[in-house]
């Protein structure tokens, strides 16, 4: 039973108020990712959780206990930090067993754990190395059996993978998901990166400016973000924001979308988005994926939703598996994703397809979902 | 540190002129700082008469080492006919432990001041850094006062409370600055792996101190050994430092100066400290830009 | 990070582990009240008061100020302050400059110079003073030495003159200080950006040019940091003074530090000593902070 709730924390640092109203909870076993821009908050909320510092306001629980007054050593959590934090006058067994030293483990045990720890990490040709001898993924997997030998009811990350080049990062990030099924442990992983976010969650707290602004699955984050911030942190190539008037159509609303050469649409929202109604004749930010402004979509001869654009092509950025192109509508540059063989060239018209009901609508003052 | 390569020029003439002037230059500043002191050794292996008969820079036309054992232990210094060997004791029995504690203070106190900081903890060290600034004269007096209440007036027990209370600042700034590039995580994983504050200073902090505690060690023996002021003011008789003992050789009015003799007893005295840095003077030159490049 | 808060709920362990670090804080904070802001109170009380062999502590206004201000000694020492002051610190600093501006040239045996500019600063002020003390000794040092080389009415007698005795004092402290301000001046000399250099060589600029109108301009803070330190060990000095000339002859060569050495431990008269320390507290005090505040400053404009 290794549940992490918390309730209603604030915290800060003098008079600046550093997380506001933060409230989550997570199951046993469930991997939990606080992602965010830098500044909103997550590492702080890491170590609130840590017990590295304590909360202005509000309780944490861990496995149903209080924690406020327990310090680190005593919450039964493990730590793998962004700088791996290995001690660097010991040797990697050395730096294993130490937290199981404090703890006056058995020297038999601790070597039985060191041993179990280095072959699941596969490390055992490292143990009687520094850490200034290993690489940066060698000391990341040291970091991480560290944690690992202390068996914690929680297992908290602090944006480990952020020092090391783009293919480790990957491949770590693959072994961390894969050790996460393996063991099961409750975790909880501090990054920047969305799409880290994505790969590794069971869910996403997405953070700014010291609020959470959405707690949910990587797929409903993806698929119903509740607001522009999360719509437009979430997903790469980040989502497009055009500006919008709304008009009447029959018995719905829809934008006036206007494409560089004269070309001019106005596209029928989806059905069932009701609130529409009361901005028809005001501007709204459409929200639109570049996926879903493609050269095809599925389905999209039956779906009435599906809808016609012809624009023309501004930039092409071909990377490989899409094509990335890049048109004007309502004045604003647009990113589109399609197959590489239909992108037209700089200055050609090109058809598009857009499905409107993976689309959103946001105020553009509030940026909340309309 | 990487050469600098202001000019990988062609060797011309205008060139090489160019560095043969530099290294005239550099060649005259060097005989400048070493002439004195070979001189001082010169000197000191002439006889009197030699002294008088010659000039500074001439050779010895025998050497003696006699002005050597006179210097050590029988030139007089006041009414005491022994020499400096007394005196070199009192400061070797001043430095060390004042070198020590001094040293062993400024780390912990480092430590906390880069690890362990709370609400005031760089006003207090500010605070404690005006204590480099201070020129001694104002605190001659009341400390004066204050060793005689303690009843280790004109002792070496004395001099070394003195030389640890004001050494204390440099020797934190230097552990502080130092401690500062040791990253706040590895404090953190030791607490979550259960360590507590004496705990992570003893087993991880203190094993990288190597460089740091070397640098400290050495300024601190540097300056004490070398200081005069609080040698002369607070010491007395039989625990006087060889810098007063060296002071009151070449100041005494009594009887025939010995020129070779006072030499002889300057290079002695200077001999610790000048071995110190021929050995070590890399980390000699490290405190010495530590202590000035300040936060 | 040390834990901040209430822990209403923590036990008398938890407690101490917290307040630790504050607790061996605590000499030294208490070293630091005591012998350095409360010895430095002590001191300014005490001069203002009469006292004399023993600590009166009776206040008695600005009296041993004014007992300063018409002592010619004191005087002489003040403008020997100035003069030492002004000469150490610009001899040191424009050698200091020019030994690190020739060894910053890739030079092959820069090691062994620096270790031959710098070992001055390994000998205590009592054996440089000795040393030089000797060489300038009127009768047998550099006047016999110039002398025998042929310049038969050469004198130097700089040593035993009261007008000159002060730049003895100068020409002491500037062969012992050089090497340092050289070390600051080339520390700061390699921390300047090579690309710079190589701009406004591009540019058409000589070398000489490049020193003197980028280079040197750029070590400004270094410049400030070296003048404070030496005005710093300028108002200091006391070692040398004490064997080289003993402040003589009489008082001609005597610093405000022999000053007050003289009056308040040879002469009993504390409450006069301790004035003259309080000046030259303020002084230091007078160039320390306003260069600490700049500094502070800085720091929070980054």
């Amino acid at each position: 039973m290794s549940s992490l709730t918390i309730k209603d924390v604030y915290k800060s640092f003098g008079h600046v108020e550093v997380l506001k109203d933060i409230s989550l909870e997570i199951q046993s076993g469930e991997f939990l990712v606080l992602v965010g821009p830098s500044g909103c908050g997550k590492s702080t909320l890491l170590n609130l959780i840590a017990g590295l510092e304590t909360v202005t306001r509000g309780e944490i629980f861990i496995s149903d206990r209080m924690v406020r007054d327990v310090s680190p050593k005593d919450r039964d959590i493990a730590m793998v930090f962004q700088t791996y934090a290995l001690y660097p006058n010991m040797s990697v067994r050395k730096n294993i067993s130490f937290g199981l030293e404090m703890r006056k483990v058995p020297k038999t045990e601790i070597a039985k754990i060191v041993g179990k720890v280095a072959g699941i990490l596969q490390i055992e040709e490292l143990l009687d190395r520094k850490p200034a001898q290993l690489s940066g993924g060698q000391r990341q997997r040291v970091a991480m059996g560290r944690a690992l030998a202390r068996n914690p009811s929680i297992f908290l990350f602090d944006e480990p993978l952020s020092n090391l080049d783009a293919k480790l990062r990957v491949e770590m990030r693959t072994e961390i998901k894969l050790l996460h099924q393996r063991l099961g442990v409750t975790t909880v992983y501090v990054t920047h990166d969305q799409i880290e976010a994505m790969t590794l969650a069971d869910r996403i707290a997405i953070m700014k400016d010291g609020k959470i602004q959405q707690f949910d699955t990587p797929r409903n984050v993806y698929r119903n973000p509740f607001n522009q911030f999360v719509a437009g942190f979430i997903g790469s190539p980040s989502m497009n924001f055009i500006p919008a008037q709304v008009v009447q159509i029959d018995d719905g609303q829809g934008v006036v979308l206007d494409v560089e050469g004269d070309r001019s649409y106005t596209l029928a929202a989806s059905p069932g988005n009701g609130r529409l109604a009361q901005w028809v004749g005001r501007e709204v930010l459409l929200g639109v994926r570049p996926e879903h402004l493609s050269d095809s979509l599925p389905d999209m001869d039956e779906d009435s939703n599906v809808h016609e654009l012809e624009c023309e092509v501004m930039v092409v950025e071909p990377t490989g598996a899409d094509t990335i192109v890049f048109v004007r509508i309502n004045g604003m540059e647009v990113t589109c994703r399609v197959h590489p063989d239909s992108a037209g060239k700089p200055g050609e018209t090109m058809k598009f397809v857009t499905d409107m009901s993976r689309t959103f609508f946001f105020d553009p003052e509030t940026g909340e979902r309309i | 540190m990487s050469e600098r390569s202001l000019s990988v020029a062609p060797r011309t003439p205008g060139v090489i002129a160019g560095r043969i002037f530099i290294y005239t230059l550099l060649g005259i500043a060097a005989l400048y700082f070493l002439l004195p002191f070979l001189i001082m050794v010169m000197t000191s292996l002439k006889t009197m008469d030699d002294i008088r008969m010659g000039t500074l820079i001439s050779l010895p036309r025998e050497i003696s080492f006699e002005p050597w054992s006179e210097a050590w232990s029988s030139a007089c210094i006041g009414v005491n006919c022994q020499g400096i060997k007394g005196y070199f004791i009192n400061s070797i029995k001043m430095v060390i432990p004042a070198v020590f504690i001094s040293t062993a203070f400024g780390a912990v106190n480092g430590y906390i001041f880069s690890k362990w900081r709370f609400k005031g903890s760089e006003v207090i060290f500010s605070m404690l850094l005006i204590g480099c600034f201070i020129p001694f004269q104002v605190i001659l007096l009341p400390m004066a006062l204050t060793l005689g209440k303690l009843g280790i007036a004109q002792s070496i027990n004395g001099l070394v409370l003195v030389h640890v209370v004001y050494g204390l600042a440099f020797t934190t700034l230097f552990f502080r600055n130092f401690y500062v590039s040791i990253p706040d995580d590895l404090v953190k994983a030791a607490r979550i792996d259960g360590a507590g504050f004496f705990r992570i200073f003893w087993r991880i902090i203190l094993p990288v101190s190597a460089p740091i505690i070397v640098v400290t060690v050495i300024w601190q023996t540097t300056q004490i050994w070398n200081d005069f002021l609080f040698g002369v003011v607070f010491s007395g008789g039989d625990s006087q430092p060889v810098t007063v003992g060296l002071n009151n050789l070449v100041n005494t009015s009594t009887g025939v100066k010995k020129y070779n003799v006072d030499m002889a007893a300057a290079i002695i005295a200077a001999s610790p400290t000048l071995l110190v840095y021929v050995l070590a003077g890399k980390y000699f030159l490290r405190g010495l830009t530590a202590g000035s490049v300040k936060g | 990070m040390a834990n901040e808060g209430q822990h209403a709920g923590m036990g008398f362990a938890g407690r101490l582990q917290l307040y630790l670090p504050r607790i061996v804080l605590s000499p030294t904070v208490l070293a630091a009240v005591i012998f350095v802001y409360g010895f430095i109170l002590w001191t300014a009380w005490i001069s203002l008061t009469r006292s004399g062999l023993l600590p009166r502590y009776e206040l008695v206004g600005f009296f041993q100020y004014v007992k300063l201000f018409q002592n010619d000694r004191w005087w002489v020492a003040s403008r020997n302050l100035a003069v030492f002051g002004s000469l150490f610190i610009f001899f040191c600093v424009v050698f200091g400059l020019i030994l690190a501006i020739l060894l910053d040239q890739r030079i092959r045996i820069e090691g062994a110079l620096r270790t031959v500019y710098l070992y001055p600063m390994a000998l205590s002020f009592i054996v440089t003073g000795t040393a030089w003390r000797w060489m300038l000794n009127p009768g047998l040092g550099l006047e016999r030495l110039v002398r025998e080389m042929g310049f038969t009415s050469f004198t130097f007698d700089w040593l035993v003159n009261s007008k000159m005795s002060i730049y003895t004092i100068v020409i002491a402290g500037v062969w012992q200080s050089t090497g340092f301000v050289m070390a600051l001046f080339l520390a700061g000399l390699r921390g300047i950006d090579d690309s710079i250099i190589k701009a406004a060589q591009v540019d058409g600029a000589s070398l000489p040019k490049v020193y003197w109108r980028i280079i040197i301009p750029s070590m400004r803070p270094v410049f400030f940091s070296a003048v404070i330190i030496m005005s710093h060990i300028a108002i200091k000095s006391f070692d040398l003074v004490m064997v080289l000339t003993r402040g003589g002859p009489g008082y001609s060569s005597d610093l405000p530090a022999t000053f007050m050495y003289t009056f308040a431990f040879t002469r009993n008269r504390l409450g006069f000593g301790a004035a003259s320390a309080m000046m030259m507290f303020m002084a230091v005090m007078a160039i320390i902070v306003p260069y600490l505040y700049s500094e502070l400053r800085v720091k929070r404009n980054v």
